[in-house]
């Protein structure tokens, strides 16, 4: 009796494991159908914009149009690059969000730099004043906003674009964070080396930094990419439209050409797109660590 | 969460002569960021009070009339108010959970020893670096009547077409449907992430102890995962309530019901930029703003009693 007692664990443990990679390969599977249905609207488009335009609204829909594979056509994208507005659009969002990450990384890593590493009176105040705006959600500013920028003469400018995009707490916050989280023998030897508080943060402390950089760079750079209210409101010039602003547009100005239309939507997401399966490993692990966190 | 103090007073002297330099290294180090600051979000928030007491027009110069608190006892009176706020607050409540469930439920699936993780990554982070715009676009010819990819395969499944855009009662849901489609990757992000920071020894304890892998999931994985579902929970509420992008661009170039979608922050933007009755629309953000902070204090409150319970 007594050999026998292992016997119905080992049974039992045999059975949990067949459960366990049962539940495995029922995992993938559930993934598998999710993860196909969210590849389909970005799938349609795709195609769709390689149809022939006349192709586009057959019923039922077809995945492939009439004469096979070899009848998918470019001519929907030349035409909407040809069109013009987009190439103008991709470098009017470019040079924007651009400056705006330049200006966000280096003015909220050196206050936060100074917050954290600089023990001077009123850091308190500083401190709890840039984390208010925190809670201050960007969209319920756009009327005083606009209006501040229309007594500047900032309406329909790249100046109006950036400068509010500028001014972004969380960067802040997250230096602030990082630089508490060092320890401090490395700033004490350069202090006793006599080197100024700027030459400690731009040649010791912004090196070590680089993972918060590319992680601040990389959300700011795609928050003010794929920035809609701010643009649509402070812009109403055509050549000075982002690229988001720009397609919202553009229903109206194709009418019902749809091949042409999402076209324009494929080359809207795809620099952002690009830029994703290029560096998923650092976007993903950015949000990650600044989540996690914050 | 916020932890002051990271800089100790170690080797500095702290001679009032010395505390002054620190005190200017400190100030110059701040003010370039405080600068921009100041004049683009703190100016902002200051003028915009100013203008809810007035009868302040976009087209108009000067303020236009005082009407002390007018503005705001017009707002408790003005339905389209109400039901644009209703619409926010629906958006939300529809969103968040869904949100919230789904990428719980896809993280803890993909957390499995399956093969091709990357490529579920992929595909349901991709939508979420697509602009609003793109992504309103995309969803508009989804939801098309007739030759719309959604409305072909009902018809060929023998079941009715269902007007996704234009039906009073099914618009909120179509919006609701396209913006979890939208942000899902990046709460799946997040909880990828959750997932990798419990430690491997919890899971091998809890299988020689002869735990199930569902109560493995129920009673360590979930738990451990609450912060990460605290800080999912707060950014989407925070991204719902202030919905613009997509409602506006679905209605305006898809013909999305207006009058059962139209959200709060619209009716902003139509108050203050075509009707150009900006002091009014002040007001209304700022009676919204207060509803966010009581949302914001009741929430921290409410996570802060479960993480001590």
């Amino acid at each position: 009796m007594t050999s026998e007692a292992g016997v119905p664990e080992t049974t039992n443990k045999s059975r949990t494991y067949r459960w366990d990679s049962l539940l495995s390969w029922l995992a993938f599977g559930v993934l598998l159908v999710a993860a196909i249905l969210w590849l389909i609207p970005l799938l349609w488009a795709v195609v769709t914009a390689l149809k022939p335009e006349s192709q586009t609204t057959t019923v039922p829909i077809t995945w492939i149009p009439e004469g096979g594979i070899s009848a998918f056509t470019f001519e929907s994208f030349w035409q909407v690059l040809s069109a013009g507005g987009l190439l103008r659009w991709y470098f009017n969002s470019a040079l924007t969000s651009t400056v705006i990450t330049v200006a966000v990384l280096l003015l909220t890593s050196l206050a936060g730099f100074g917050l954290s590493r600089v023990p001077f009176r009123g850091r308190t105040v500083v401190f709890w004043l840039i984390i208010a705006g925190l809670i201050v959600p960007p969209q319920i500013l756009i009327i005083p906003l606009f209006m501040e920028m229309d007594a500047l003469g900032f309406v329909d400018t790249y100046q109006g674009i950036i400068l509010p995009q500028i001014a972004s707490p969380l960067g802040v916050f997250i230096f602030k964070q990082f630089f508490d989280g060092i320890p401090h023998e490395l700033e004490e030897a350069a202090i006793v080396d006599g080197a100024s508080r700027f030459r400690i943060y731009w040649q010791i402390w912004m090196p070590l930094a680089r993972p918060v950089i590319a992680a601040v760079g990389i959300f700011t750079f795609v928050l003010s990419w794929n920035n809609f209210i701010w643009p649509f409101v402070v812009v109403t010039n055509t050549d000075m439209m982002t690229i988001p602003v720009g397609l919202a547009t553009v229903q109206s100005s194709y009418g019902l050409r749809y091949a042409d239309i999402m076209a324009s939507a494929v080359l809207g997401g795809l620099p952002l797109l690009v830029v994703f399966l290029f560096f998923q490993r650092q976007i993903v692990q950015g949000i990650a660590s600044t989540g996690l966190k914050g | 969460m916020v932890a002051l103090g990271g800089a100790r007073q170690t080797k500095y002297s702290t001679k009032p002569e010395a505390q002054r330099r620190i005190d200017l290294a400190g100030f110059l180090f701040v003010l370039p960021f405080l600068v921009f600051y100041v004049a683009f979000l703190v100016w902002p928030v200051i003028l915009g009070l100013r203008m809810s007491f007035f009868n302040w027009s976009l087209v108009g110069t000067g303020t236009g009339q005082f009407l002390g608190v007018s503005n705001y006892g017009e707002l408790f009176t003005d339905p389209d108010f109400w039901s644009s706020l209703w619409h926010s607050i629906l958006f939300t409540l529809l969103t968040v959970p869904l949100l919230t469930l789904l990428s719980l439920g896809f993280a803890l699936l993909a957390n499995r020893a399956i093969p091709a993780r990357w490529f579920f990554r992929l595909s349901f982070f991709a939508p979420y670096v697509l602009p609003s715009s793109v992504m309103a676009l995309i969803w508009i010819w989804m939801y098309q009547p007739g030759f719309g990819l959604i409305n072909s395969y009902l018809t060929q499944l023998g079941l009715s077409e269902v007007s996704w855009l234009t039906d009073p009662q099914v618009a909120m849901i179509s919006v609701v449907i396209a913006t979890v489609w939208w942000q899902l990757g990046f709460s799946f992000v997040l909880y990828l992430a959750g997932l990798q920071e419990i430690p491997r020894e919890l899971y091998d304890a809890a299988a020689v102890d002869g735990a199930s892998s569902l109560e493995t999931t129920r009673f360590i994985t979930i738990p451990l995962l609450k912060r990460t579902t605290i800080l999912v929970v707060t950014l989407a509420v925070f991204a719902s309530l202030n919905v613009f992008d997509q409602i506006y661009i679905m209605s305006t170039s898809g013909g999305l019901d207006y009058q059962s979608t139209r959200s709060l922050i619209m009716y902003v933007y139509e108050q203050g930029f075509t009707l150009y009755r900006v002091g009014y629309a002040a007001a209304m953000t700022y009676v919204f703003f207060v509803l966010v902070l009581v949302v914001s204090i009741t929430g921290f409150v409410f996570s802060n009693r479960r993480r001590e319970a």
